[in-house]
């Protein structure tokens, strides 16, 4: 009888997950991915992953999108899990960013900046047409590729540090100094968002947004539902030296680096308080890998919650509760993927209420079914 | 819930939370039960399922699990259900050394999406819900802001205004399932997306409820011996699920033949419907009862 249905749910569910994991292999007779190849012909993709995972860890992050086949969503979750498995052990000091070893750096506000443009690799000037070449591509010419780009590398000197465009303007006075810096960051691991929450928190949750996310929400400022009309005053990529405290002495020591994209936007100026000037103001974006699109639509986002911090939200960007809460990857999609749970009982219970109500509204006026309180 | 002896080496620890992040649980669970109905902000982990398929029941189940308990898992009313076979399959690779039971009355921890069981808890078990919308006051409110303001002032004008409209509308209060619920005459509960049916079960139990809600990332409670009133109106009272058929006969499980639990509508292939116990321990209960009691006949 049907009641079986909801029986060998146990055996159902191996045989689901046994299936997903040979549809790696009923593809064809490829040989498997390996990870390593995940992290260096995928970059970007793994860099997605690394962010909106919250956790740098490359292998990992290589695993978890073989694992997933590579969906970015699943991916970044499982980091995202494990990651709950770790203790907090330090507080790290301010990283200071100017100190990044960088691959690209670009201002779309002056034309020539202190340290110059530097393109690196982008794929903004691509024409998106296909090279069917690669179709086919051939071990001898993959090798090629890149022992032909560093044989033919100029010899240059680069300077360890490139100062940041903002602080030009700062010395200027035309953007304001910098909030100062509380003591103890929040910590979005450990504490929940209850709101209002302090900017710190904002930057962190959507520092391991999904890009998607965070990139309708900041279109939607974009489009005219916000005003922060940004100039992308410095986007740079790098690996940024990282520091930690030193677990006998406490003493900062540098623990490795980590690749990261950054972006700050200046935006038009606001009226200042206590007839102060006035002065252009700043969203900042950052995260982990390379990925410019995050960082960019991060720091219009930040631009658009301070502004509604100031004078009340106006737009959906610009309500922190708003923007926080429906940018994180892991739980929109979590949250979305339930639907496909089964819900007898709540849909039993809908049943009940719409038969009730039908009956009672054809037996109207005057006839009162029998109550069944208990 | 005594501290785990041994730990078996594996690339996951006991319980699969770092002991730090437990012991967090564990506070926010003991704040929870100290103001009975009040929403306890945590943070929240995540977990290896995915968001909306129990995390928030699963941190607390994890948090309170030693190798001394015996957990049952239920999503539906059954322990065969998808979701509740994965969570036990879980529990078995993470918590070694804990039972695993399907029987209620076995079960020290027991883990629900849902429901709650048929038969009444005792003192010393818990059930653990799993919970996708902690806030019952998010029906008429979607600032998180304002419904705690809302709900420090027990200010609940906006649920009754809800409730009255729908009787204007409809006749009826449609709320069907997560019905308002106050708890020791304050704090109004969403008590997770159980039928009305289990509602009354959380009134003056002997047990102890706890409510997770992982992606909201909210822990509340309803101690022992605790009044919660489902919100009605003097001359409107609270009903639960009517399961009487068009005779007016209340309809029977048709594997075990109980008229006194929640049924599941069944669709057959030739559109015939069927119903039965949705509490399958329930259900197996009554079925073993009638055999033992055929056998002990016939020994006679």
């Amino acid at each position: 009888m049907s009641y079986v249905a909801i029986k060998g749910g146990a055996h159902a569910i191996a045989q689901s997950n046994r299936l997903l994991d040979a549809l790696r292999a009923l593809g064809g007779d490829n040989s498997p991915i390996e990870a390593a190849t995940i992290e260096t012909q995928l970059p970007l993709l793994h860099g997605r992953v690394l962010s909106e995972g919250g956790l740098y860890h490359p292998t990992l992050a290589a695993l978890a999108l073989k694992q997933s086949l590579g969906d970015p969503l699943e991916a970044a979750f499982m980091l995202r899990a494990y990651r709950s498995t770790q203790p907090r052990l330090a507080t790290t000091p301010i990283h200071d960013t100017s100190r990044m070893r960088l691959i690209r750096r670009i201002s779309a506000a002056f034309k020539d900046i202190p340290g110059g443009q530097m393109l690196g690799p982008a794929p903004d000037y691509l024409q998106r047409l296909f090279r069917f070449d690669l179709l086919d591509e051939d071990q001898p010419t993959f090798k090629a590729l890149a022992r032909d780009w560093l044989d033919n590398l100029a010899e240059e000197e680069l300077p360890s540090t490139f100062p940041k465009v903002v602080e030009a303007l700062r010395a200027e006075g035309l953007l304001a100094e910098a909030d100062p810096i509380d003591d103890e960051p929040f910590d979005i691991t450990r504490a929940p968002l209850v709101f209002p929450v302090p900017r710190s928190a904002a930057l962190a949750t959507m520092a391991r947004g999904e890009t998607g996310g965070l990139l309708a929400l900041a279109y939607s400022n974009m489009r005219g539902y916000g005003d922060v009309h940004p100039t992308v005053g410095e986007l740079r990529v790098g690996y940024l030296p990282i520091t930690l405290p030193h677990p006998v002495t406490g003493e900062p020591i540098e623990a490795g680096e980590v690749l990261i994209t950054e972006c700050e936007i200046v935006a038009m100026y606001e009226e200042a308080d206590g007839g102060a000037k006035p002065t252009f103001t700043l969203g900042y974006g950052a995260c982990f890998g390379h990925n410019e699109v995050k960082a960019i639509a991060m720091a219009i986002l930040d631009r658009s919650m301070q502004a509604g911090r100031t004078h009340g939200p106006k737009n959906p960007s610009e309500d922190a509760e708003f923007v926080l809460l429906h940018v994180d990857g892991i739980e929109s999609m979590g949250f979305c993927t339930h639907y496909k749970m089964p819900h007898y009982i709540t849909f039993q219970s809908d049943l009940d209420r719409l038969r009730t109500t039908q009956a009672k509204q054809v037996a109207r006026p005057g006839k009162k079914d029998q109550t069944n309180a208990r | 819930m005594r501290a785990r002896k041994k730990r078996k080496p594996a690339s996951y620890g006991f319980g699969f939370l770092d002991e730090n992040a437990k012991k967090e649980i564990r506070r926010a669970v003991l704040k929870a039960v100290a103001i009975p109905g009040y929403q306890v902000p945590y943070a929240s982990r995540e977990m290896p399922i995915a968001r909306g398929f129990g995390t928030g029941g699963l941190q607390i189940t994890l948090s309170l699990l030693g190798d001394d308990d015996a957990v049952k898992v239920i999503d539906q009313g059954s322990d065969e259900s998808v979701n509740a076979a994965n969570l036990r399959k879980f529990f078995a690779l993470v918590c070694p050394g804990v039972t695993e039971t399907t029987r209620t009355a076995d079960a020290s921890v027991i883990q629900t999406r849902h429901r709650i069981p048929e038969r009444a808890l005792r003192a010393d078990q818990i059930l653990v819900f799993q919970v996708p919308y902690p806030d019952p006051l998010v029906l008429v409110e979607a600032n998180a802001g304002k419904r705690r303001e809302m709900h420090g002032a027990a200010n609940y004008a906006r649920l009754w205004t809800k409730l009255y409209e729908d009787m204007v509308t409809f006749d009826e209060i449609t709320i069907s399932h997560r019905y308002p619920t106050r708890i020791a005459g304050h704090y109004v509960i969403d008590p997770s997306p159980i039928p009305r049916w289990d509602v009354p079960k959380l009134d003056q139990a002997d047990c102890l409820y706890l409510f997770g809600a992982g992606r909201e990332k909210r822990i509340y409670a309803v101690p022992p011996h605790t009044t919660a009133e489902p919100l009605s109106f003097s001359d409107v009272p609270f009903r639960v699920e009517d399961f009487t058929d068009a005779k007016g006969q209340r309809r029977t499980c048709a594997r075990c033949g109980a008229t006194d639990s929640f049924l599941d509508e069944l669709l057959g292939a030739d559109g015939s419907r069927t119903w039965a116990c949705s509490d399958t321990d329930y259900c197996n209960d009554i079925l073993e009862a009638a055999r033992c009691d055929r056998s002990s006949k016939s020994a006679a």
